[in-house]
């Protein structure tokens, strides 16, 4: 199979792109206007989502559609944030988001340098029934889960959403595990006979080295979290613990809300906001995480 | 790993591979204990909860094979086994082949291909309530963007997701939005094929086509076999766009498996027959794996096994 080894990654596109051979004019001016012509296609819902937030109500209605609204309406973004308790649901959301990131990303990487470097009779048995599990369709255990926070009177809380996840993610715990498979030993050697226990190698050593491993985890886990329905859709009851897609839920069938769709795009674009802005700025981490755990399979 | 410590006297390794086992398990210990509290043990109650009657409220009833006898009578399951088989048939290799389209568009060397490239994964990236909510206002039938693009070209769009012929056509339509995923994994994997390769078949006299059928289809379709897999497994899985567009309807034209399972276990709270559906659903996501494995032989070609195949 083709081995992409993350830190190589780049070299490896690199020499692949050198390999080949430049387009002619005629080949390269199609290959442009079947891209451009893409890339319109697929931004129409972004755009269509920001213009319909910017207009009046009155104009969200029309058709033929007012493409581009004159004057933009800035003030349907502090109207719908207030039209239902937005403020509220993304502070609940973030919090739940902060703490299922720590949660996971310790959680997931002890684990993961256990199974990258200790060695422990079973331990690779143990492996691939963790690994069996990520074949598991959620459904199986959703009942069960359910039934068990029940018990433990942890239905309408944050806990049942956040807990979980300082028990390891299978997914990201095999991320991890391939990252510390590509750490030279030589270091943590060294250290040993400096008298390193394991803990320490792998707070001091391995932790710092798997930077951009860890950051992957975080976005993965962030994009979850943040998108997280079904979790906050059986175990939330009341409204002010509602997270932003819970209450954006709602807010489409909500008779509160009526034919107010420039407003129901401003919440939807609030809500998306830090999704885009993450994934602006750590796409290469998005794409390396996808690649890494997808192509090796 | 053996041959490593041979060398060292055998009591001191005992001692230090013991010491070593110990904290092996403590790293994983979190991770353990998420697995027998999170999956082992609810596996085992689901199984029995699904030869039961079990409504939350009051003590199981034994039913035995009940609750799958109920299920082959049970004209919702096999409406929502049809909904999410007709989607999947669809979508997936329609997902597959754009896919690789886009991803060998992509690997051209022109200038911006970098732009593009984040233009056509940011779909993919963005997903639920939000994007569920935008594409319910994109379809809409007399204000929507896509019936205003069709009527400047003289056509009067459908009624889409209030039609129930056009509901899950909709929602296939929808699906290619997101076609940047599968392009990332075609890249990456376009990307690692040696060019020694493109070039030996140049010597050999041999086309474009004759690279795309004999080198590129091949050193990919791994890539495309993975993708094959988890498109399957991801149809049977859908939930919160259905769930936000649809809610199942019209007249269950949208009812898909997952959903279906959902409004039992807890709109019902019918939650012994919501396990006996999970255990299907883990059945169907099992068999049609090991048909895709077996046919795989076939057609997914490994690096370094051809000579054991």
């Amino acid at each position: 199979m083709t081995t992409l080894p993350l830190p190589h990654s780049r070299r490896q596109v690199q020499a692949g792109r050198l390999g080949r051979k430049r387009a002619g004019l005629l080949g390269r001016a199609l290959i442009y206007t079947l891209l451009i012509v893409g890339a319109g296609v697929l931004l129409i819902p972004f755009f269509w989502m920001v213009s319909t937030s910017l207009k009046e109500q009155w104009d969200a209605y029309q058709f033929p559609p007012v493409w581009v609204p004159n004057p933009p309406q800035w003030q349907n973004y502090p109207m719908a944030l207030t039209l239902a308790p937005f403020h509220v649901y993304f502070a609940n959301t973030v919090r739940i988001v902060a703490f299922t990131v720590v949660g996971t990303l310790l959680s997931s990487s002890l684990a993961a340098y256990a199974f990258a470097r200790l060695r422990a009779p079973g331990r690779d048995s143990v492996f691939l029934v963790l690994l069996a599990t990520m074949m598991l369709p959620y459904a199986i255990t959703m009942v069960p889960v359910f039934m068990l926070f029940n018990a433990l009177g942890w239905v309408n809380s944050y806990k049942p959403l956040i807990v979980p996840a300082f028990f390891g993610n299978v997914y990201y715990i095999f991320l991890l595990r391939q990252f510390f498979l590509t750490i030279p030993r030589e270091l943590e050697q060294a250290a040993r006979i400096d008298g390193c226990n394991s803990f320490r190698i792998y707070w001091n050593i391995m932790l710092p080295l798997s930077l951009p491993a860890l950051a992957t985890v975080s976005i993965f886990q962030f994009m979850d979290s943040w998108n997280d329905f079904l979790g906050p859709l059986i175990y939330l009851r009341d409204e002010p613990l509602r997270t932003i897609a819970v209450g954006l839920a709602y807010f489409v069938g909500s008779n509160r809300v009526g034919p107010q769709m420039h407003l129901m795009m401003a919440a939807s674009f609030v809500a998306l906001l830090p999704e885009l802005i993450l994934f602006f700025f750590a796409q290469r981490l998005f794409i390396q995480g996808i690649v890494f755990t997808g192509v090796k399979g | 790993m053996v041959a490593a410590t041979a060398g060292r006297p055998p009591r001191r390794r005992g001692r230090l591979a013991r010491r070593e086992a110990i904290e092996c398990y403590l790293f994983m210990g979190l991770a353990l204990m998420g697995f027998l509290t999170f999956q082992a043990g609810p596996i085992g109650a689901s199984a029995y909860l699904s030869l039961t009657d079990y409504k939350l409220l009051g003590a199981p009833n034994f039913l035995g094979l009940g609750n799958f006898g109920r299920m082959l009578a049970d004209p919702l399951f096999w409406q929502s086994l049809r909904v999410t088989v007709s989607y999947a048939v669809v979508t997936v290799p329609a997902q597959l082949a754009l896919g690789l389209v886009v991803a060998l568009l992509m690997n051209q060397s022109v200038k911006g291909i970098a732009v593009f490239r984040t233009i056509y994964y940011l779909p993919a990236v963005i997903t639920g309530v939000a994007v569920a909510v935008l594409w319910r206002w994109i379809l809409n039938p007399e204000f929507g963007v896509v019936n205003a693009v069709l009527s400047y070209i003289g056509i009067t769009g459908p009624k889409w997701l209030s039609d129930p012929q056009w509901a899950l056509r909709s929602l296939m339509l929808m699906s290619l939005w997101s076609v940047g995923g599968s392009m990332v994994l075609n890249l990456a994997a376009l990307q690692g094929i040696p060019t020694e390769l493109y070039e030996a078949v140049e010597i050999d006299g041999g086309g474009m086509w004759t690279k795309f059928t004999h080198i590129t289809t091949a050193m990919i379709s791994p890539v495309l076999f993975f993708n094959l897999v988890t498109g399957i497994i991801g149809t049977f899985q859908e939930f919160t766009r259905v769930y936000v567009m649809t809610r199942g309807g019209p007249v269950n034209s949208t009812l898909f498996y997952g959903l279906y399972l959902y409004q039992n276990a807890f709109a019902y709270l019918d939650m012994g027959y919501a396990s006996s559906l999970a255990w299907t659903l883990l059945l169907i996501i099992l068999a049609l794996t090991l048909v895709v494995f077996r046919t795989s032989r076939l057609w997914v070609y490994y690096e370094g096994s051809a000579e054991r195949a």
